[in-house]
């Protein structure tokens, strides 16, 4: 992939990226936070290629530290994403039982 | 097809899922199932990645990633809702942490089989900065939240900052001119580290929605940069996309201030601009001060109620007795609603992460613009551990350190019952002329003591 090419892709992310977040209720602030960073940890699948290639005791060490980090990052982020959102979730049937109290 | 294609084609499928899914979370509606379908994104990004003919053997990746999962689903699972703006804080810090290990790494690969040219050695000192940074001045938010770090920095603080900011700048210069020393690369990793501690050290609590939103777009643009080292579109594309949303969210929370995220990174706390005002003026003979069984006498009449909630309700862990008082009140034919101002707590949406894991419902929290032209028909406010979201002098005096940051018009209620330990000032450090307001009432105590007297008056 060419520099100007990746530049580009970069570049166009980050407007789509604004114009997707650029509308969102503070409720969803939190889980928007945390459900994002959990999808920033996406460097996982750089560190697994770095951690399996056998290249040096050195970089297998840090592909090792990345692999740990980078999927605590995505596993917990996107688990308690759903524990929040759960939370948002469960009481919304209650409400429809009893609108008028 | 081979098998590189397949790769390619599982990230752009995953790519997708990824930008349907922030597009869900942007909406209550939505929200969860665009979290699972980013958690599918990344499953389906992770299992493709194994085909990757670069890795020779499995098992070191898979002790990481079973290590990894293991902490990460303990931590998501154990959480204390009050505890959520350290564990969001702590895993900006691990995204940044990993992007700086897989940089070097490649890198150091790169390095030693002759393939390093300049978009590697740029993009790589570029996350080695941003990602150490990003590590280090979570790790200091992670402490100030907990409230176990008191340090604010020391004087110059700013001069070593711009020194540090410039040291990264020459190193990076020297990475790039000198790639095959990758004793430059660390040596950027260090001054990162030292600059994410030393930026992050004075800013106080009430800023730290804007650091948290602003950590978090750096891990996005940590993960990019890391994209760029590794010719890797996922990772370009969706490091940008979370490093444009972290911005958004940036925005909203200085919007919120009134008060730029330069301002807020760059300048010192506002405490130290303060004092313009003594406090003794404000309150000396005009604090009314009240007890629960009063309070409840006044509820009793009130058909409608606004609870305004801030950081002292985290700290106090009273979201759950804020319910109870809730349902009392409502029983009682009373209507009660939130208002929540948007930097209310310690990161964006704090107080609705709270009050949902009380069960209260959503539709009953009132954002500030909807809410403020409500208060004059409103019999009772509760203030309960808020404190500069509220305070007039923000719209009376040009000088205070909060002029012109939109607040929550209380002081319009009939009556305003403010619940706190003392008349202690907020982080802004000023006095609150709120507190000796005719219609305002003091109720001293912690909040939820206060809150549970409350409801046990309101029920007698």
């Amino acid at each position: 992939m060419t520099l100007i090419l990746a530049f580009t892709l970069f570049i166009l992310a980050v407007f789509l990226g604004i114009e997707l977040i650029s509308k969102v209720p503070p409720t969803l602030h939190t889980p928007l936070m945390s459900g994002s960073n959990a999808i920033s940890g996406i460097t996982l699948i750089g560190a697994l290629v770095s951690a399996g290639s056998d290249h040096s005791t050195l970089t297998t060490l840090l592909a090792f530290g990345a692999v740990t980090l980078a999927t605590i990052n995505v596993v917990g982020g996107f688990l308690v994403t759903n524990r929040m959102l759960s939370m948002f979730a469960t009481r919304r049937p209650a409400k429809k039982m009893g609108p008028d109290t | 097809m081979n098998r590189s294609d397949i790769i390619e084609l599982g990230y752009l499928i995953a790519a997708v899922f990824f930008i349907i899914g922030l597009k869900g979370l942007g909406k209550p509606r939505t929200a969860r199932r665009g979290n699972l379908l980013g958690a599918t994104g990344m499953l389906l990004a992770v299992l493709v990645t194994l085909l990757d003919q670069a890795i020779v053997s499995y098992w070191v990746l898979l002790a990481g990633l079973a290590v990894g999962a293991a902490l990460g689903g303990v931590l998501a699972v154990r959480v204390q809702m009050t505890s959520m703006p350290e564990l969001v804080a702590l895993f900006n810090g691990f995204g940044g942490a990993a992007s700086v290990l897989v940089a070097t790494a490649s890198f150091i690969q790169l390095t030693d089989l002759g393939g390093v040219d300049d978009q590697v050695s740029v993009a790589a000192s570029a996350t080695a900065l941003i990602g150490a940074v990003t590590l280090t001045g979570s790790i200091i938010a992670f402490f100030k939240l907990k409230e176990s770090m008191k340090w604010t920095g020391f004087g110059g603080i700013r001069m070593v900052n711009a020194l540090l900011a410039l040291s990264g700048i020459v190193l990076s210069v020297l990475v790039v001119t000198d790639p095959t020393n990758t004793t430059w690369l660390w040596a950027l990793v260090a001054v990162g580290a030292m600059l994410g501690v030393l930026v992050v050290i004075p800013i106080g609590g009430a800023d730290m929605p804007v650091v948290i939103a602003l950590l978090n777009s750096l891990s996005g643009l940590a993960a990019s940069a890391t994209g760029f080292v590794l010719d890797n579109t996922l990772l370009i594309i969706a490091g940008s996309l979370v490093g444009a949303s972290g911005l958004i969210l940036t925005q909203i929370m200085c919007v919120a201030m009134n008060r730029s995220a330069l301002a807020v990174v760059f300048s010192a706390s506002p405490s130290s601009s303060a004092g313009s005002i003594d406090p003794d003026d404000v309150y000396a003979g005009k604090v009314t001060s009240t007890s629960a069984e009063e309070v409840a006498m006044i509820l009793d009449t009130a058909g409608r109620v606004v609870i305004v909630p801030g950081y002292g309700l985290a700290v106090a862990q009273a979201q759950h007795a804020v319910r109870e008082m809730t349902k009392a009140l409502e029983a009682n034919g009373t209507q009660v609603v939130f208002a929540i101002h948007p930097v209310a707590g310690r990161m964006p949406g704090h107080m609705n992460v709270l009050l949902a894991e009380a069960e209260i419902d959503y539709e009953q929290l009132i954002e500030m613009d909807e809410v403020n032209p409500t208060f004059a028909q409103t019999d009772v406010a509760i203030v309960l551990g808020a404190n500069d979201v509220v305070n007039p002098l923000a719209k009376t005096d040009p000088d205070s350190p909060i002029a012109g940051m939109p607040i929550l018009d209380v002081d319009q209620a009939q009556t305003v019952v403010v619940i706190k330990r003392s008349l202690s000032p907020g982080f802004a450090g000023i006095p609150n002329p709120l507190f000796a307001a005719d219609n305002a009432l003091m109720l001293f105590g912690d909040g939820q003591k206060a809150i549970t007297d409350i409801t046990k008056a309101l029920s007698e």
